[in-house]
């Protein structure tokens, strides 16, 4: 295993993290651009973008680039959030250089008028389908409540009136600013010759123009508040709870996930012995997320509406609780136990390192190895989650509950 | 690469399956209980999936908590399932965790408490499962579907009906795991970095002395209407089709399984190009093949908004019958491309591996090797597909939908 960086005259970062002995390569193209760069009058071009970079370029149409993918048998896809937009595919070691071309073609796409308006069906159908799923638009209300004006209160999909009323000229311009190579990392993990990568990548991308394109990052100044919304179409009752947490860049992230998974994880936690083992509520977790100078977690919990009121309240006391008297040991040495059978198993696969390689670039520029990550967990001691609670109380959040119930009492 | 797959079968009927896996450092099991929902009565749907909550609630000297403190501890990841023949306890874990992990799940098969102070609880934790299927109208479609195009009680949802679940004893519970809980019949797979002589001497310790009992297996029943619309307050219609097909133990099954994969493999495959790409009717769409050991279908879904699901039916269906004129070479050759490289992707996977073997050996008797499926994908021909739809054309049609309107269904479905 060897971790290796380039970087192109254009700015144009490659890392990867060659595994000689994987069966398969695993290829991304790291954006960094997401719903975080978007003004209200683009609300969800990012992930509009991600789709309409599927629909062909000068020298590919649409149903040249689905087939070339699927010539080669690549298991690929692409993803927006709030930071980045992701293009990646796994394929046999064999196509690494092709893979590299197709993918590289697409991060020139042509974004021509027709494509964009049919693709704009397919983005309003899927805010369409997520929107009979609750608790699916709450999430983004309680995001845009908990960050008020900072750029990380903006929804990745944008509404249906934002994306009906975007314009293929509007994208055009987002494009050129966002996607600068200096924005964008090619990421590799897996059976990687890093050579034959780097100059596919200077064919491929050498030529593409420089934009500077900053990027604001000020801190989150979160607001606490609770909030009903009636649906009376749905059958379950959901609440959604942000609380601050340390950012991608703070040391105590690890152990904010380790008080995570001590209080939330999906299994064998706080909230699961004392809601979903009950059968109080369907899920009821607790997870840190971690952003560029920003951090949160998010709590989400979904019931029969009959349980929501106490089930808010079980949540508040388990919270309360742990930061008066704090974790125990055995609960630490349970959580690093399961964190790191988690950290290993999740790597045995290249697909499924390109994610943690390529986020860590992006978001630290470093490169930490399975290793590293297992380190980092094991040492973290009690009063190191003591401190995270002191820093970062969850008595505090940001609630949504979303579901057939008109009114409810707050926990509080 | 993956060596040839082990296996074992004790006296008593038990079948052990062993792959070992160079490459990983993780090693995962599977295992297949045949107590699935098939042996439920029908006034006690959602029978088998309480009692697989009931057994993770104490086993052994292990009470619930302990249980699942000391698989964590273990670091498992775990996942437990009913199906309709089965009931499946799987996980993956460290490889020098395998073995006390194991030992756990031979308390969970042969002792578990069913405790009757948690059946309140595992009853509302299905009850909350069946009312979130509610909220998910593209699950609960399929759902529908697959009960209305096998014959009962081979397309029963698992979840059952909340009437049952209610009324649900502990001692039905109890009956169901003593009736069903069997050595002869159970599989259990194993992957990854295995000793393959160890685990046969651990699980020959556990398992072996576990007596065989006999049961009676399900009769297929009444099939359901073969199309239905079902009111749903919702932006979108979702839609539901099936269509009949041969299971994966039948000789002609990969020449059907490659057709659905022409269908609907990968973004350039016929149902995604001509339903979104083409005329950007929907968000999701795709035909995948559902087999059981004696009976399979193909199962298509597309959900798309009201005023535009009339044309996304129309097209789907016009796609699943314009397949019967055959398919190109060259979409076999993307098709054969997609496949090998996922079997080779598959052999980085412990979790994987253990779970196929397993259900190779239900279907078929033994277990496949990736070098044996890859072969019998390359050995494939653009005619033999061809052949297999001109004698097996989609056609005969079960069709449910599920939003607020419902749709024409052609009478030639």
């Amino acid at each position: 295993m060897e971790f290796k960086t380039a970087k192109l005259k254009n700015g144009l970062e490659i890392v990867a993290e060659c595994d000689d002995a994987a069966f398969s390569t695993a290829l991304g193209f790291f954006v960094n651009t997401g719903a975080r760069d978007e003004t209200d009058e683009v609300s969800g071009v990012s992930h509009f973008l991600e789709h309409m970079v599927f629909k062909g370029t000068p020298s590919r149409s649409a149903e040249d680039v689905n087939r070339e993918f699927d010539e080669m048998g690549a298991h690929y896809n692409a993803f927006t959030n709030e930071e980045n937009t992701v293009y990646y595919a796994a394929v046999l070691p064999e196509y690494l250089p092709s893979t590299v071309r197709l993918l590289a073609d697409l991060m020139r796409p042509s974004l021509r008028v027709e494509d964009f308006d049919t693709e704009k069906k397919v983005i309003l159908e899927e805010i369409k389908m997520y929107d009979d799923q609750p608790p699916f638009g709450v999430d983004e209300k309680c995001r845009a409540a908990f960050f008020g004006n900072h750029p990380l209160s903006r929804s990745v999909l944008g509404t249906a009136a934002s994306v009906g009323a975007l314009n293929a000229d509007q994208m055009r311009q987002y494009f050129e600013r966002r996607y600068s190579p200096r924005n964008i990392v090619l990421v590799g993990s897996g059976r990687i010759d890093f050579s034959q990568l780097c100059e596919t990548a200077e064919q491929c991308c050498g030529s593409w123009p420089t934009v500077e394109e900053g990027r604001p990052l000020p801190p989150a100044v979160p607001q606490a508040g609770f909030h009903v919304v009636c649906k009376d179409t749905a059958a379950q009752e959901y609440a959604i709870m942000m609380c601050s947490g340390p950012t991608a860049s703070d040391a105590d992230r690890y152990a904010a996930k380790i008080l995570a998974t001590v209080l939330g994880d999906d299994s064998g936690s706080r909230l699961y012995w004392e809601l979903v083992d009950p059968g109080m509520a369907e899920h009821c977790s607790l997870h840190h997320h971690e952003y560029l100078n920003a951090g949160m977690f998010l709590t989400y919990m979904s019931c029969d509406p009959e349980y929501a009121a106490e089930n808010l309240k079980r949540i508040a006391g388990i919270y309360q609780n742990a930061i008066a008297k704090g974790i125990t040991q055995a609960e630490l040495d349970q959580a690093k136990n399961k964190i790191n059978s988690r950290v290993v198993l999740g790597s045995e696969r290249p697909r499924g390192r390109l994610f943690n390689v390529g986020a860590n670039w992006v978001q630290r520029r470093e490169y930490r190895s399975v290793r590293n990550d297992l380190d980092a967990v094991e040492a973290i001691t009690l009063k190191d989650v003591a401190a995270v609670q002191q820093k970062y109380p969850l008595t505090q959040p940001t609630t949504f509950v979303v579901g057939p119930l008109a009114e409810i009492s707050s926990a509080a | 690469m993956p060596q040839p797959i082990l296996s074992h079968e004790f006296e008593n009927g038990l079948v052990l399956l062993g792959e070992p896996m160079e490459s990983v450092e993780s090693a995962a099991f599977s295992i297949l209980v045949p107590a699935g929902s098939v042996y439920e009565s029908a006034d006690r749907s959602g029978l088998a999936t309480v009692t697989c909550e009931m057994t993770q609630r104490g086993c052994g000297k292990r009470d619930s908590r302990q249980f699942i403190t000391d698989l964590e501890n273990l670091g498992v990841q775990r996942g437990e399932s009913v199906a309709s023949a089965h009931m499946s306890f799987g996980g993956a874990t460290l490889a020098k965790n395998l073995p006390a992990t194991l030992r756990i799940y031979a308390d969970l098969l042969r002792r578990p408490h069913l405790p009757d102070d948690q059946l309140d609880a595992a009853r509302l934790a299905a009850l909350q499962e069946l009312r979130s299927i509610e909220d998910d109208p593209s699950h609960k479609v399929m759902l529908e579907l697959k009960r209305r195009y096998y014959p009962d009680p081979w397309g029963r949802p698992s979840e059952g009906d909340v009437a049952a679940v209610e009324a649900i004893t502990i001692e039905e519970i109890r009956g169901h795991f003593q009736r069903l809980f069997r050595p002869n019949g159970t599989i259990i797979g194993v992957a990854g970095q295995i000793d393959w002589a160890a685990a046969k001497d651990l699980v020959g310790e556990l398992l072996a002395d576990w007596k065989p009992i006999s049961a009676d297996e399900a009769a297929d029943g009444e099939r359901g209407v073969r199309t239905e619309h079902l009111a749903h307050q919702s932006n979108q219609t979702q839609i539901g089709i099936a269509y009949h097909s041969v299971p994966y133990r039948h000789p002609d099954y990969f020449r059907a399984s490659g057709a659905v994969g022409v269908l609907s493999g990968g973004m350039s495959a016929r149902l995604f190009t001509e339903v979104r790409e083409k005329r950007g009717l929907c968000y999701t769409v795709f035909a995948s093949h559902h087999t059981q050991r004696d009976r399979a279908c193909v199962l298509c879904y597309a959900g798309t908004s009201s005023e535009r699901a009339q044309e996304t039916l129309d097209v789907t269906l016009g796609e699943l019958r314009r397949i019967s004129q055959g398919i190109l070479p060259e979409e076999l050759a993307r098709l054969k491309a997609r496949v090998k490289s996922g079997l080779i992707m598959q052999g980085e996977s412990s979790s994987s591996r253990s779970g196929a073997i397993a259900r190779d050996w239900y279907h078929l008797g033994h277990a496949r090797t990736l070098a044996e499926l890859g072969k019998l994908v390359d050995d494939l021909t653009v005619s033999a597909i061809n052949e297999y739809l001109e004698e097996n054309p989609p056609n005969d049609f079960t069709v449910v939908t599920l939003g607020p309107a419902p749709l024409e269904v052609p009478v030639a479905a």
